[in-house]
């Protein structure tokens, strides 16, 4: 299965099955933007170090733009845009962003939120200090990081508050 | 980034096959290989992924030591209870490194194979002399700015700072590197730059890292991995050490101590000097500060990294310090 011009790949992204032909080195973040019209994610530095570009794979936070297509085969995507649910109720973490003003530009913001989702999930949100530490990966050049610490700490509550009221 | 033929490998033999091939390259985290090709320093004609084999990914302890699968990601690693109880200062320096999106990606085996940081070696357009990228064509950083780079262990060929933090820890405690059969010590596993600074690891084509294995210790359990940087988070080490302590009966005198520093040296840096220096001795202050200063013996600055060459033994005593110090 060796191929320089186009490979044809499966990707799994929000649920829906997606089929489509890319040359190898085109990146999941290129995959999802530009092939499949996935916009909500986005590209900052495109180099692994800001974060904007931030899925979810199998459930885990990373980097679409250092993950090629061929290799997020197989596995489940989840872009900004498989979030919310179907009916259009804002997940958590985005109502805690609005509610909290957690953004100037927006840009990184996709990027934040599906960095902080697996944050809190990770149980890596116990406090500001540790909620710096685990979003570190993620920059804002609006410098809204007050913010944003204070949108994931909302969030972690009521992530955890919904939990028991479940069990 | 040029393009490349994508091959996923379904067996570590076929793996070991596929990166005998000539331009071929092992894809597994993508943190490295996907990062350098963009900056236009690898060009793979074939990129071999090897992220889905299986059975790779485990992590055993025993009481032994610990072996950690080639294939497990730096955040599994970094999490695992037994390694944070065990090994806390290879739990330490793993979440301490990068960013959790790239400690998700990121394997542990890959993460032997990360190349240096320079930003003379990371930009062949504007910087076409590298001896690490291209032998022979010179190097850019000596004479340039050089903030960021080694103070020990470098050559007139390359003065690039190895950047990782894990294998500070691994040669501080006698790590192995299990290339399939062949076992490397992990201090013999990172080359010295010399005339050959292009050659990092000790791993021939061919090779692939299959494991890690840390042989269990006292000091290893007594352990820990202090990093400073210019900023507290996400941030590659201006001096880092990993110290693990081992105390006679009376929980005073030092009877093993293992001392390795990141982010000043051209490969992880064993200061053996300072670990014979303080066996025997109590912990005091005075004595940890004076014996610190083993740890830059035959240290060279290229100007603006001088600092490192002051903060390093700083590093180190406080290691020491913290960890003989705290129960």
């Amino acid at each position: 299965m060796t191929s320089k011009t186009r490979i044809p790949i499966q990707l799994q992204i929000n649920g829906h099955r997606h089929e489509l032909e890319v040359e190898p080195r085109v990146t999941l973040l290129d995959a999802l933007r530009d092939h499949l019209g996935l916009t909500g994610t986005k590209k900052g530095c495109d180099q692994g170090q800001c974060g904007a570009c931030t899925v979810h794979i199998d459930g885990q936070r990373v980097l679409a733009c250092l993950t090629l297509a061929a290799q997020a085969q197989g596995r489940a995507v989840t872009s900004i845009e498989g979030l919310a649910d179907g009916d259009g109720t804002l997940h958590a973490v985005q109502a805690a962003f609005l509610e909290q003003d957690a953004f100037q530009c927006g840009y990184c913001t996709p990027g934040q939120i599906m960095s902080a989702v697996a944050c809190i999930r990770e149980g890596h949100a116990g406090s500001d200090d540790e909620i710096r530490e685990y979003m570190a990966g993620n920059l804002c050049r609006c410098g809204a990081y007050p913010h944003i610490v204070a949108a994931v700490r909302q969030a972690a509550l009521e992530v955890a508050s919904s939990m028991e009221t479940a069990s | 980034m040029r393009d490349f033929s994508y091959l996923r490998a379904n067996s570590v033999d076929a793996a070991c096959q596929a990166a005998a091939l000539p331009g071929a390259m092992l894809l597994a985290g993508g943190t490295t290989l996907i990062d350098l090709a963009k900056c236009g320093v690898t060009e793979p004609e074939t990129v071999v992924d090897i992220s889905h084999l299986k059975g790779l990914d485990t992590i055993t302890v025993d009481d032994r030591g610990v072996t950690i699968g080639a294939l497990a990601r730096m955040s599994s690693v970094a999490d695992h209870a037994e390694i944070k109880s065990r090994f806390p200062a290879v739990s330490e320096a793993l979440w301490q490194a990068a960013s959790a999106q790239l400690r998700n990606m990121a394997t542990i085996g890959g993460n032997l194979m990360q190349r240096t940081r320079c930003p003379y070696f990371r930009d062949p357009a504007n910087f076409p002399a590298c001896n690490k990228r291209t032998p022979g064509s010179g190097c850019s950083a000596i004479g340039g700015v050089t903030r960021g780079h080694a103070v020990l262990g470098t050559s007139e060929a390359c003065i690039a700072t190895y950047p990782g933090d894990l294998a500070t820890a691994l040669v501080a405690f006698d790590a192995t590197v299990h290339l399939g059969d062949r076992q490397v010590a992990a201090d013999d596993f990172f080359l010295l730059p010399g005339a050959t600074p292009h050659r990092e690891h000790a791993i021939e084509p061919g090779e692939v890292i299959t494991a890690i294995s840390i042989p269990a210790s006292a000091a290893a359990g007594r352990s820990t991995y202090l990093k400073v940087r210019d900023r507290q988070s996400y941030e590659f080490a201006a001096a880092s050490a990993a110290v693990g302590i081992e105390f006679e009966a009376d929980g005073r005198t030092i009877r093993d101590l293992r001392v390795a520093l990141g982010g000043v040296a051209t490969k992880p840096w064993r200061a053996r000097a300072v670990e014979e220096a303080l066996k025997g001795k109590l912990l005091e202050a005075d004595i940890v500060k004076q014996a610190s200063l083993l740890a830059i013996e035959g240290a060279v600055d290229h100007g603006a990294n001088h600092y490192k060459i002051e903060l390093a033994p700083r590093v180190v005593a406080r290691a020491i310090l913290k960890v003989g110090e705290t129960a």
